[in-house]
């Protein structure tokens, strides 16, 4: 294992743990964006720069920007938190406790392989024309589907945003 | 010859990128006010120095020695990580423009490039993308409601007028075929052939561009969350010192990395017209060899990437002295009802022009 790897694995871990702990839900998005560019940095290093950077694109350049900016506008803090009742609490960690113990169970045998050094080694996987390739070809149909369910996500936005007959706000 | 390495080189040519573009800001600075008065007829800076050139000295200088002021309530770290998330993400995305093609010395060649990555356009994109954090954190962070409006209305934007920004890139990708910007670069101009720049093949795609670049970087007419006649100040209302002086500073830079992204996508980048003429005329009729030849384009290209960079900064500047604020809901419609459709359209059209074999 690389030292990077060891450096970033130690930086995902760090900030997914401060995500969780921390008081203020600012800070918690925050730390939220540094684990997906650890993340990121783990798919560079497994040769995936086009996932790398469209997952900065997306989730942390487009998504995380929509989290602060509702956290921002709602003005969320200690002193408004609702109190969630302690049944909820107990279903929180029972469904995440059970989660934790699937997936120990799915990985637990799995032995790590490492990139291959001989001449099978194909250093263009994780390109974008070979990712493009798989993707239109290989997995056209829940590709497209996908792109359906966000088309109907999109609709019921627009839907909810509507303006409804009489309304005017400015 | 000295020998460097190939990572030395690189160190070499990231420094001076890094260098270039702190001292490109520190002159905007100045350049904005003399077009400013030249704008509105006045006289501009003159004190300090020949033509007022020592101004942005004055400036860093009072920058520095000004108080620190925390407002009350505020984040503190977060207060202070605004600014530096600003600057860190501005000064990230000049790493992969290709600022020249290779200089060669023996059998060394160098690319005057940061970094050359297959995925070069989708970096400039992310980090640009990432740019908005630093207004974001600092005009929360604040504790002031003008400027979490600033820090609020600065995420709307950015979001709503990146994604008309990544349709009219795709226009551009479906004529390149590929992400790398140096790809782009030499697509652009081809020996012995009559080529276009991209921006014959892509007006509409260049316009929309250019107004997204003017939403991403903050400037007028898309300044709201800056806007002094709503928010005070916006989102740097309670910033005081180098610490405000670092959003100004992040602003230039944004604006000079803008400029050349646009001149590196839609203008040819290092390319100059009658640059392989040049260089044949050079190896005939004056012995020069090929190598040296190749080498004085290269410089030649990349003084005229600068000078296309600069061309685009005035216009900024120009647009900036020139053109009103919009109001918040114009600049909302224009994002999504009129630029987001013109990028499907323009879309739409360049694959059909592709497919119909027009353009290629």
């Amino acid at each position: 294992m690389s030292p990077i790897f060891l450096f970033l694995a130690f930086v995902a871990l760090l900030s997914a743990l401060g995500v969780v702990f921390a008081k203020n839900p600012v800070h918690s998005v925050l730390f939220l964006i540094l684990t997906f560019f650890a993340l990121s940095g783990h798919y560079l290093l497994l040769n995936a720069q086009f996932l790398a950077a469209v997952n900065i694109i997306v989730y942390a350049g487009a998504i995380m920007v929509l989290f602060l900016f509702v956290i921002m506008f709602l003005n969320l803090n200690v002193d408004t938190e609702p109190h969630k009742p302690a049944l909820a609490k107990i279903a929180a960690a029972v469904a995440g406790g059970s989660l934790l113990l699937i997936l120990v169970a799915a990985l637990k045998d799995i032995a790590p392989t490492g990139a291959p050094q001989d001449a099978t080694f194909d250093s263009q996987i994780g390109m974008v024309d070979r990712l493009g390739l798989v993707l239109y070809q290989d997995y056209l149909l829940p590709f497209e589907l996908a792109s359906v369910l966000f088309l109907v996500a999109m609709v019921g936005a627009v839907m909810l945003g509507k303006r409804e007959a009489g309304e005017r706000n400015f | 010859m000295i020998e460097l390495p190939a990572l030395g080189w690189q160190s070499i040519v990231i420094f001076v990128v890094f260098a270039l573009s702190l001292l490109i800001a520190t002159y905007c600075t100045y350049a904005e006010r003399v077009i400013a008065a030249f704008l509105q007829d006045r006289v501009g800076p003159d004190r300090a120095g020949p033509f007022g050139l020592l101004q942005p000295l004055a400036d860093a200088v009072k920058m520095f020695t000004k108080e620190e002021f925390f407002p009350g309530g505020a984040n503190k770290a977060l207060f202070i990580f605004g600014p530096c998330l600003a600057m860190i993400t501005a000064l990230m995305s000049s790493a992969v423009i290709p600022f020249g093609n290779n200089l060669s010395f023996g059998n060394n060649a160098f690319f005057l490039q940061g970094i050359e990555v297959n995925v070069g356009m989708l970096w400039v994109f992310g980090v640009v993308s990432l740019g908005v954090y630093g207004v974001m954190i600092g005009g929360w962070a604040s504790n002031n409601k003008f400027s979490l409006l600033g820090a609020i209305r600065a995420a709307s934007q950015n979001i709503s007028y990146e994604l008309a920004m990544g349709m009219s890139l795709i226009a551009v990708l479906m004529i390149s075929e590929t992400l790398s910007l140096r790809t782009i670069t030499l697509q652009q101009s081809v020996a012995g052939e009559w080529h276009f720049w991209n921006i014959v093949k892509q007006p509409l795609g260049f316009i929309i561009f250019c107004v997204c670049a003017f939403a991403e970087t903050n400037r007028t007419p898309f300044d709201l969350p800056e806007c002094e006649t709503e928010l005070v100040g916006g989102y740097h209302t309670e910033y005081s010192s180098m610490k405000l002086g670092l959003y100004l500073f992040a602003e230039y830079i944004n604006i000079f990395v803008a400029s050349a992204v646009m001149s590196v996508l839609y203008f040819g980048g290092f390319n100059f017209p009658f640059q392989y003429e040049l260089r044949s005329w050079l190896v005939e009729n004056h012995d020069w060899t090929l190598a040296a030849a190749q080498n004085l384009i290269t410089v030649l290209g990349t003084v005229g990437l600068f000078l296309k960079i600069f061309a685009f900064i005035f216009f900024f500047m120009w647009v900036r002295w020139t053109l009103p604020r919009f109001r918040y809901d114009q600049l909302m419609r224009l994002g999504w009802t009129i630029l987001i459709p013109l990028a499907v359209v323009n879309i739409l059209i360049t694959g059909g022009l592709i497919l119909l074999g027009v353009i290629k």
